[in-house]
């Protein structure tokens, strides 16, 4: 049996520290934690930065170090820093280090790299190692040696390297969610099926159980499958929160691809162990190809956003008319002030109380109280998109519906009215790599710090 | 004739990743489930998101009484173009939808 100890779905996400002390307590084999994701854009890609701050994140990730030394076993984290790119993941090391002079802990940490050259993705391409999944953008290699970061989602194989080591702490680049908690019972001989299952079902904490805030679970995993178990004092697992889990953002709620195969849960078959536990057997691991995903991200143009409020009923009840009047007009002059075409730049009115989530899917009709126009200009370069923001101000400040009447004023609530967004980035992999070596691409540095 | 969100329990719709969009109707109990599966019309759904049904992958899974749509994403996901980082907005025009 091997016994996974998951504090939160996410580093930064805050956990219980109460349950955690419980999960210690119960003898875990290794504590595993997720540190990233896409889900908040491709900006944390792009640039290679946590989505977190820098100080939430050391003292959580104190607590967990902390957890580490008192159970005595390998702490492992994946997609450090959001993203997992190799900057991502030197941060997260230089807290480490920072963190074991100060606990006074001697430790063996290991770095895990999946940051990937755009160069070398830009041949794999063009030699057909590198194909894209289904929806994927249409990309050519210019487009992927204009990525500043990519990288390439590890596997169990990678994770276990790691550990291998006889590492106290795995600082993984990107590795896919599930990784990092099911490579120690795939290590020890656990059934694969079960093994990918659970690393599913756990791989948000608590979010299987009836309260997903309490963040901390244990999996048992051993030779016929595993046994969820919720460690907060109120949280619940039951053969329901369980079994809904592979419905979460997964686009087919049987089968789950991974590096090296697919997990298919079509027979899974759930039971509780009492009113908390749940018992999952008969999840099967079917072995493929040995590919792993890669994800990019690439700068997409600079922009400046601003916000106008409108309350004037007229003006509210006019105000798609009102903005792309605007917008039309500040389109010609942006073009003829600043040089570009009107290709090369996009000025967008959201009715922030209208259409600003939907857009053009909107089906409400209501009208409300008032408005606020969100005006996003991207353009190629700061200065380009800083100069039709400013274009953009008069008129949102003075603009009429009609030229007979007289001169109107919409509310502002900030000077400068314009904000400077900076570059903005955008996905552009939804690809594989086939690989011979699973290691092939993936790079491991090794370092002893701290001092006990 | 009711609007959806007022027969089933939970609509939730999230990312699946940058390009897709993934959409759980949990209908609460079989009765809502066996009503709504019969009445969602695939083809009206992709109409509402303005995708091609042909790309649409639906799922009506009895023993979680859940309808799943996953599809690719109205706009690839902090896109200049997007307006929902995490998808989660887009479940209300499924929650609105008027059925038999």
């Amino acid at each position: 049996m091997t016994r996974v100890l998951i504090p939160t779905g996410a580093l930064g996400l805050t956990y219980d520290r109460d349950a955690l002390a419980r999960g210690v307590a119960n003898g875990p084999d290794i504590i595993a934690v997720d540190g990233g994701s896409t889900d908040s854009g491709p900006s944390y890609l792009g640039r290679g930065v946590s989505k977190y701050s820098r100080a939430t994140t050391k003292a959580e990730w104190r607590d967990l170090m902390l957890a580490r030394a008192e159970a005595g076993v390998p702490l492992v984290i994946g997609t450090a820093g959001t993203c997992g790119a190799d900057s991502a993941v030197d941060w997260l090391y230089e807290i480490t280090v920072e963190l074991a002079t100060e606990l006074g802990q001697k430790l063996k940490v290991v770095r895990l790299y999946s940051g990937q050259m755009p160069s070398a993705v830009a041949e794999a391409l063009q030699a057909g190692t590198v194909t894209p999944l289904s929806g994927a953008p249409l990309v050519d290699a210019d487009t992927v040696r204009s990525c500043t970061n990519i990288v390439a989602l590890a596997g169990v194989e990678q994770i276990r390297a790691a550990i291998d080591t006889g590492a106290d702490i795995v600082i993984a680049g990107r590795t896919t969610d599930t990784a990092i908690i099911a490579a120690l019972p795939i290590a020890r001989n656990c059934d694969a099926g079960a093994a990918w299952h659970g690393a599913k079902v756990g791989e948000c904490g608590a979010l299987a159980t009836t309260n997903p805030a309490s963040g901390v679970i244990q999996i048992d995993f051993d030779e016929t499958g595993f046994t969820i178990e919720p460690l907060g004092r109120t949280a619940r697992a039951t053969p329901y929160t369980v079994s809904a889990h592979m419905l979460y953002e997964n686009t087919d709620p049987f089968i789950l691809y991974e590096p090296g195969g697919h997990l298919d849960v079509t027979g899974s078959r759930y039971t509780a162990v009492d009113d908390r536990r749940v018992r999952v057997e008969g999840s099967v691991w079917v072995p493929g190809l040995y590919t792993v995903k890669l994800e990019g991200a690439r700068v997409a143009g600079c922009q400046v956003v601003s916000l106008t409020l409108l309350r004037d009923r007229r003006y509210v009840e006019n105000a798609r008319i009102w903005a792309d009047d605007i917008a039309n007009r500040c389109r010609q002059i942006a073009a003829d002030r600043t040089g570009l075409s009107q290709a090369e730049f996009t000025i967008e009115m959201r009715l922030i109380g209208q259409d600003a989530t939907l857009g053009p899917l909107e089906t409400g009709r209501i009208v409300p109280t008032e408005i606020g126009v969100l005006s996003i200009v991207t353009a190629p370069t700061e200065a380009q998109a800083a100069e039709i923001g400013k274009i953009l101000n008069p008129y949102l400040l003075h603009h009429a519906l009609t030229e007979d009447e007289p001169m109107p004023t919409f509310a502002f609530p900030f000077s400068p009215a314009e904000m400077t967004r900076g570059a903005v980035y955008e996905f552009c992999l939804h690809h594989i790599m086939a690989l011979d070596d699973p290691m092939a691409i993936f790079r491991l540095e090794v370092t002893e710090v701290g001092h006990g | 004739m009711a609007e959806l969100g007022a027969v089933a329990q939970k609509v939730r719709s999230k990312n699946a990743g940058p390009f897709w969009l993934t959409i759980d109707i949990f209908c609460g109990d079989s009765d809502a489930f066996e009503r709504l599966s019969a009445a969602l019309d695939s083809a009206r759904v992709a109409a509402l998101y303005r995708v091609d049904v042909s790309q649409m992958r639906r799922f009506d899974i009895p023993e979680l009484n859940v309808v799943k749509f996953s599809f690719p994403r109205p706009t690839v996901q902090g896109t200049a173009a997007d307006r929902d980082m995490h998808g989660a907005g887009w479940s209300v025009l499924i929650e609105e939808m008027e059925i038999g």
